[in-house]
């Protein structure tokens, strides 16, 4: 079978063969994914000259940050939502995962406040912004509900005052601060995977466009102005 | 299994500054302060070039 | 010849300058044992924030007063719970212009004050005598008669007001006040012994949702733990949004929602004796204003003059000096 013999070649940029396999929707799928992200592309070793500067490193250290939280948070998921306050290993799982958010949403205002002043968004890379904002304030709202199913004095009152606001537009009934039960499962299940989701579809974004060039000088350093296009080489 | 666990060395009243009606710990300053010292010292350190330009 | 390209086509274009290498796997590596490392050690050197939830039994022997005097509110339906409006009970709800959105939700998670704080829970446990009858006085009267008791003596307990504010039930001028001393006095003595934390969260059953919606509406109706809160600085008009408890960091990163609280449009001044329309309904504008800063930071590629900023304060030049200095504009115009 032609398919067989083509099994662990490299893949040029496939067209998809005219006959009843190229229309099947595996091979569609994986022309199409494979079309766009060749491994060379998932795992560059090469970058730009210009990515050179400690700034660059905030987007990784946003991701090792989550890592952090949740496998601490995996730890206290597999104890139950009260251990920590009796166990001292306990409380100490609870502080890894506590200054975890803190390290988290540092470097991921670090990140941020760098895209922000490269103007990252250039060159068709708004849908990056767009999901990066998104990771952003998905993540905020897991803190949110991780606080409140801290099932101690913070989260009694984070409830109380948080519930004011939410019902006020809407939304207080189908999010509820004052059910420990639906904020421990959104805290837990979703709203990791919905982070995780979008940091995936964030960072195949940027595999996809590269790391956004410099902003053009108005004057080049060389006193000549900004002229002709480059010819590309 | 014990682990050295502090006696919880921010359990204390916290300090709080305040001007008009901006107020803040100070705790939560110097994490804000960090912050902006971490992004400044990211974009004005030299970050290595092990000489590898192509 | 076409056009001449803009900058940010030129952008969009796969990048023909020069590269170098970048070990991005053993970046990645080495944040996640920076990270690990950092977690830990501040784990070790400061723990974390873990003050003890506040109870009805910490309210019923500490703030015993307070907490009489809360449960008469309760059934007299003068607390904030017993007529704060939608999703608990009917009402108007926070408006801000045509917006009601309280409103329009309606009641779906309904809240009977009088019922879920106090009559229900006495009803789940054994009684004295003197409760038992006043429970089914209760029962036998109708809503206007319960409502005509308990105002009564919620107006009593609420004159006995001291130069500080604090109530003191104990002298209460006598009066008509049915059954309502009894069941107050009952509820407060159950929540001093302790079975009141366990009814209000099960509800008298054996697996409880974890559903904590009424017993926080009620101990929210009082001062035990409104001054647990403002001890703590987490009063929304100090920087409460954004603060931890005792000397912990809290979330600094809401600091631009935080904000909004501590302004006189929205926070009334200490003493005054008259809100306007804004400060009653700070929290449906406040909640808007936020809504509204995180679609600007999302949408913020597509919203001209604010995505030129970076362009005007060029902090990029130092960003890319090393570029600039060697390559000048090459590949990117």
């Amino acid at each position: 079978m032609a398919t067989t013999e083509k099994m662990g070649t490299p893949v040029d940029p496939p067209q998809p063969p005219d006959d009843v396999d190229g229309r099947m929707w595996t091979n569609r799928l994986r022309t199409s994914f494979f079309g766009t992200y060749p491994p060379e592309k998932l795992l560059p070793d090469r970058q730009p000259a210009y990515v050179a500067s400690w700034i660059y490193v905030f987007g990784v250290a946003t991701i090792a940050g989550f890592i952090m939280l949740v496998v601490s948070g995996l730890v206290l998921s597999f104890e139950g939502p009260t251990w920590y306050h009796t166990s001292s290993t306990g409380h100490f799982v609870n502080s890894v995962h506590f200054w975890s958010v803190q390290l988290f949403m540092l470097s991921m205002v670090v990140h941020l406040w760098g895209k922000f002043w490269m103007a990252a968004w250039r060159g068709r890379r708004a849908m990056t912004w767009v999901t990066g904002a998104l990771a952003f304030f998905s993540s905020i709202g897991t803190a949110f509900t991780g606080f409140l199913v801290q099932s101690n004095f913070e989260s009694q009152w984070i409830a109380f005052e948080a519930k004011d606001g939410l019902n006020a537009v809407g939304v207080g009934p189908w999010f509820n601060v004052a059910n420990a039960g639906q904020m421990l499962l959104l805290h837990v299940c979703l709203l990791p995977v919905v982070v995780g989701v979008i940091v995936v579809w964030h960072v195949l974004l940027v595999r996809k466009h590269g790391v956004v060039p410099p902003i053009p000088l108005e004057h080049d350093p060389a006193d000549q102005p900004v002229a002709t296009p480059q010819a590309r080489s | 299994m014990p682990f050295v666990i502090a006696s919880g060395s921010l359990n204390g009243p916290a300090t709080y500054l305040s001007w008009g009606w901006v107020g803040i710990s100070l705790t939560n300053l110097i994490v804000m302060l960090v912050t902006v010292l971490v992004f400044v010292l990211a974009v004005l350190l030299p970050f290595p070039h092990d000489g590898d330009d192509e | 010849m076409s056009a001449r390209r803009t900058s940010s086509d030129v952008a969009a274009l796969p990048w023909a300058g020069p590269v170098r290498r970048y070990d991005i796997v053993k970046e990645f590596v080495i944040a996640l044992v920076v990270m690990a490392v950092l977690s830990v050690g501040l784990a070790v050197a400061f723990g974390s924030p873990d003050e003890e939830a506040l109870t009805f039994k910490g309210w019923g022997t500490t703030a015993a007063d307070n907490f009489y005097a809360v449960t008469v509110g309760e059934l007299a339906g003068t607390t904030e719970s017993a007529g704060y409006g939608p999703p608990y009970q009917d009402g108007d709800g926070l408006a801000v212009g045509p917006l009601r959105p309280q409103k329009w939700m309606g009641v779906r998670l309904p809240v009977d004050a009088a019922d879920d704080f106090v009559i229900t829970p006495l009803k789940s446990q054994a009684q004295t005598s003197e409760v038992t009858a006043a429970l089914a006085a209760w029962q036998a009267a109708t809503p206007d008669q319960r409502t005509t008791w308990a105002t009564a003596l919620d107006d009593a307990v609420q004159a006995t007001a001291d130069a500080d504010g604090a109530l003191h039930p104990d002298q209460v001028a006598s009066g008509d006040y049915g059954p309502v001393p009894a069941l107050a006095q009952g509820l407060t003595e159950m929540a001093a012994s302790g079975s009141l934390d366990g009814a209000m969260l099960s509800q008298g059953a054996f697996y409880g949702s974890a559903d904590y919606t009424k017993a926080i509406l009620f101990m929210g109706d009082g001062s035990y733990l409104d001054d647990a809160a403002t001890a703590q600085n987490l009063q929304g008009n100090t920087w409460g949004m954004m603060n931890g408890t005792n000397s912990y960091p809290g979330q600094p990163w809401l600091w631009w929602a935080s904000l909004w609280y501590q302004i006189p449009t929205f926070n009334p001044a200490e003493g005054a004796t008259t809100t306007t329309s804004l400060q009653d309904n700070a929290d449906a504008w406040i909640f808007y204003i936020i809504g509204v800063i995180g679609l600007v930071i999302i949408f913020f590629p597509f919203i001209p003059g604010l995505r030129s900023i970076p362009r005007w304060i060029p902090v990029h030049r130092l960003i890319w000096r090393t570029y600039y200095r060697v390559h000048g504009n090459d590949h990117l115009v």
